[in-house]
């Protein structure tokens, strides 16, 4: 014997009550969800712009050669020469966006130290050497210019270039 | 690096995943758990386990309604939560268990206690006056209909959703087995076994509990508890434990006889770091004993007072080891590095937002929530028809005498 | 040519391009800072990175950069780059010691000075790969692969669960304890948009670490994939990752 509607009529005061909850879920996702949710993937796709948008700290080679050229030319024959700027100089874009900011010579000895000291993992094709043996307590520009450190270069001069 | 012995990765020294993490899968293991038992009377007509049926049903609401908590307290921004139900991405398991919560929940677990409830609720509305009127009336959803018809239809509809809880509750708990199972990058969580293992030793759990529960408010309420039944649950449990433990060692011995790329480190881990949550805690104790104790109650004969106290041993021991059994999976696989050169250490803070004071709390606030339940939905003495009510009642809302 | 005409073709194009670069630079200076280029097309680019292990020294300046370009935290020390040091001594070959001090951002103190064994410096970084785990397990969307292939996080979205640190098998992403979300290397996606290298490049003094543009044929990249042994790390968890390494030791995890 099929339930008169009275009989059943309780299921549906609780169907009414799952269906006011699926409205509200509905109300929340087209008021929450950001409206490029999805545009390009399962992600906001203005998310990679928000990323882009950083602003950089280092300058790039590139934009040192723009004002260095001289530099550039000193250091063209040695093996810096492919050296980036910003590895010795730190990062250098505020100078680039103002050369009136000034930039730091890295120090003569421990800068150098870094790359150059003889260490055990450190690959035969990259010159590494030991300092103490090298050159004693000396710092490393008394005889190499940091741009052109080539031994036939002579000393640095102590100025910015070479 | 203090607490760290060999190589790690730098990034992964830190644990991410505390014991919040490890209280998830135990809160939403005894749920399903408990539910399971409840749909032992239900769908397969177990009548000798009937008094806990209600129980067992209102402990897995107030479990289940706790369960999102230590995942709150963990997340970087429980503010932006709702974002995993408004957008979910549907290949990340944990954002389907979202809804597979909110389906167990509401779909299974609010409908079929309100079914079982209904006439309760709606006697004790027309019984009472002022505020609690309201609140029963508002329990009711306004409905005054206990005619025979409507009452059986309450019970077929709650038939179906219990035989439609089943399969969700083993998804309820075997989605959280997958959360796990399915990290390639971790080969502590990596296998096909773990949503499995999961869901077994979440049975155990939620049985133990709710068998415990039985035991003691029968204590609290100074009646006599029905032996008949707690020896019928700790049949279940024994039979349950036995499965789980299989599936367990089934496990293990694959690990052990494959011995892939990171059988070496996890070995080591489990013999140092794991060794007095997983040996001791874990398999022993929390496993082997209670097993044994288990396995003699129904081979030899106790008294019944022995074998309660026999049963409340064997449970408690139970519900320790599938705790300690969640710590070693959550916290285990943080333990170790992807790289399998070194280990790390867990710092389990006191009062800070994931250390164990709130994970204290978040374990005794289902009890709280379970204590008012029981108030509110009492599983026993369903109030009497009155007097004054016969003639209704007789009459049903179609008029005419019965 | 003679001498004199030959000075001023070259003192003419140095005024040209100085000259430009002046004007560059005003510009730039007049802006504030250097605006993401709009010419930059997604479609057009597909990023991954070529490290030669037979060049890495060890120096930590890509570390270093990273931090400095990125605003990485300090304390507690996570990285989004870092470089490990593997020894292997030959009578124990399949228990390498590695240690990766501070990530490698001030150099590695030698450890191993009878030089015996085998020692080499790996740097690692997220791999970018085509078949993330990280953003497979993403709750919410928070993560993602771009169209020209960089994995990013969106940090307004991120809920901060840590799935994704989970899922990562090269252990390259952390949760940032200042925006409480996920974070990891983005190939400085900000200095890809707008015609630069990631700071780890441009930093590295062996030019053991280059950005490489696989949709660009005129990249040296396809030349060099071509003719050099190259491995990814942990090729058997099958996530197609886009860091390439020459001289890949076996003994690497």
């Amino acid at each position: 014997m099929k339930p008169s509607f009275k009989d059943v009529e309780h299921l549906v005061r609780l169907a009414g009550l799952f269906l006011a909850g699926l409205l509200v879920f509905a109300v929340a996702r087209a008021a929450y969800v950001p409206e490029d949710f999805g545009k390009f993937g399962h992600y906001r796709a203005s998310a990679p712009a928000d990323e882009a948008a950083r602003v950089p700290v280092y300058a790039g080679r590139a934009r040192c050669v723009e004002c260095h050229e001289d530099i550039v030319q000193v250091a063209a024959p040695s093996r810096h020469n492919t050296l980036g700027c910003e590895g010795c100089h730190g990062a250098l874009r505020q100078h680039a966006d103002n050369p009136e900011v000034a930039v730091q010579k890295p120090d003569s000895r421990a800068g150098c130290m870094r790359c150059h000291s003889a260490k055990t993992g450190r690959p035969a094709s990259f010159l590494n050497i030991d300092a103490e043996e090298h050159s004693g307590p000396d710092p490393c520009a008394s005889c190499h210019k940091p741009h052109d450190p080539r031994a036939e270069s002579g000393e640095s001069n102590g100025q910015n270039a070479p | 690096m203090p607490g760290v012995d060999g190589f790690m990765y730098p990034n992964e020294i830190e644990l991410q995943w505390s014991v919040l993490i490890v209280l998830y899968p135990f809160i939403t293991g005894l749920v399903a758990g408990a539910f399971i038992l409840a749909s032992l009377e239900r769908v397969f007509n177990v009548q000798a386990v009937r008094p806990t049926y209600r129980l067992a049903l209102l402990t897995a609401l107030a479990f289940l309604l706790v369960a999102p908590l230590p995942l709150q307290l963990h997340l970087g921004h429980p503010e932006r939560s709702f974002e995993m139900l408004l957008t979910p991405h549907t290949t990340s398991a944990m954002a389907m268990f979202g809804f597979v919560y909110l389906w167990y929940l509401m779909v299974v677990l609010v409908v079929e206690i309100w079914l079982e409830y209904r006439k309760p609720l709606v006697m004790t509305a027309r019984q009472s006056t002022g505020a609690k009127r309201l609140i029963y009336r508002a329990l009711t959803l306004g409905s005054d209909n206990l005619s025979p018809a409507s009452l059986l239809v309450d019970d077929r509809v709650g038939r179906v959703v219990t035989i439609i809880g089943i399969p969700s509750a083993f998804l309820l708990h075997g989605y959280v087995g997958f959360i796990f199972g399915s990290v390639k990058a971790n080969p502590w969580w990596s296998t096909p076994m773990m949503p499995i293992v999961f869901l077994f030793s979440a049975i155990v759990s939620g049985i133990a509990l709710v068998m415990l529960l039985y035991i003691a408010i029968c204590s609290i309420r100074r009646v006599s508890l029905d032996i008949v039944c707690v020896d019928t649950v700790s049949k279940y449990l024994f039979y349950a434990f036995l499965v789980d433990f299989s599936l367990e060692m089934i496990d293990l011995m694959h690990r052990i006889y494959e011995a892939d790329e990171s059988f070496r480190a996890l070995d080591f881990m489990v013999k140092t770091r794991l060794f007095t949550s997983q040996i001791v805690l874990q398999i022993v104790l929390g496993t082997v004993v209670p097993l044994g104790i288990l396995a003699a109650t129904q081979l030899v004969s106790f008294s019944s007072k022995a074998r309660v106290r026999l049963y409340v041993t064997a449970g408690l021991l139970t519900l320790i080891g599938i705790l300690a059994m969640r710590w070693n999976v959550v916290i285990g696989g943080q333990l170790f590095s992807k790289s399998f050169l070194g280990y790390t250490t867990y710092k389990v803070g006191f009062a800070t937002r994931e250390g164990l004071l709130p994970a204290i709390l978040v374990m005794l606030l289902p009890f709280g929530i379970l204590t008012v339940l029981l108030k509110l939905l009492p599983p026993w003495n369903d109030p009497e028809i009155t007097i004054d009510e016969i003639p209704a009642v007789m009459m049903g809302p179609s008029g005419g005498a019965r | 040519m003679d001498k004199t005409r030959r000075d001023f073709l070259i003192l003419g194009t140095r005024l040209l391009v100085m000259t430009g670069a002046t004007a560059a630079a005003l510009e730039h200076v007049l802006n504030g800072a250097p605006e993401a280029a709009t010419e930059y097309k997604k479609a057009e680019h597909w990023w991954a990175m070529i490290i030669d292990l037979e060049k890495c020294i060890g120096a930590g300046h890509c570390v270093r950069a990273c931090k400095t370009e990125n605003d990485v935290i300090d304390e507690p020390m996570f990285f989004r780059t870092w470089v490990e040091r593997y020894h292997i001594d030959m009578e124990d070959p399949d228990h390498p010691i590695v240690d990766s001090p501070d990530g490698g951002i001030n150099g590695f103190p030698e450890k191993y000075p009878d030089g015996s064994g085998k020692t080499f410096f790996v740097p690692k970084l997220c791999n970018h790969c085509e078949d993330s785990p990280c953003t497979q397990v993403c709750p919410v969307g928070a993560t993602f692969q771009t169209d020209d292939g960089v994995v990013l996080i969106d940090k307004d979205y991120c809920v901060g669960c840590r799935y994704c640190i989970q899922a990562c098998p090269y252990g390259c992403r952390y949760l940032d304890p200042r925006t409480h979300t996920a974070d990891k290397c983005t190939l400085c996606y900000h200095r890809l948009t707008r015609g630069l290298i990631p700071a780890c490049c441009e930093a590295c003094p062996a030019g053991a670490r280059q950005i490489a543009d696989l949709k660009n044929p005129n990249d040296p990249a396809h030349e060099y994939l071509r003719t050099h042994k190259m491995q990814v790390l942990k090729p058997q968890m099958a996530t197609r990752a886009k860091v390439f390494y020459n001289g890949l030791d076996g003994a690497v995890r």
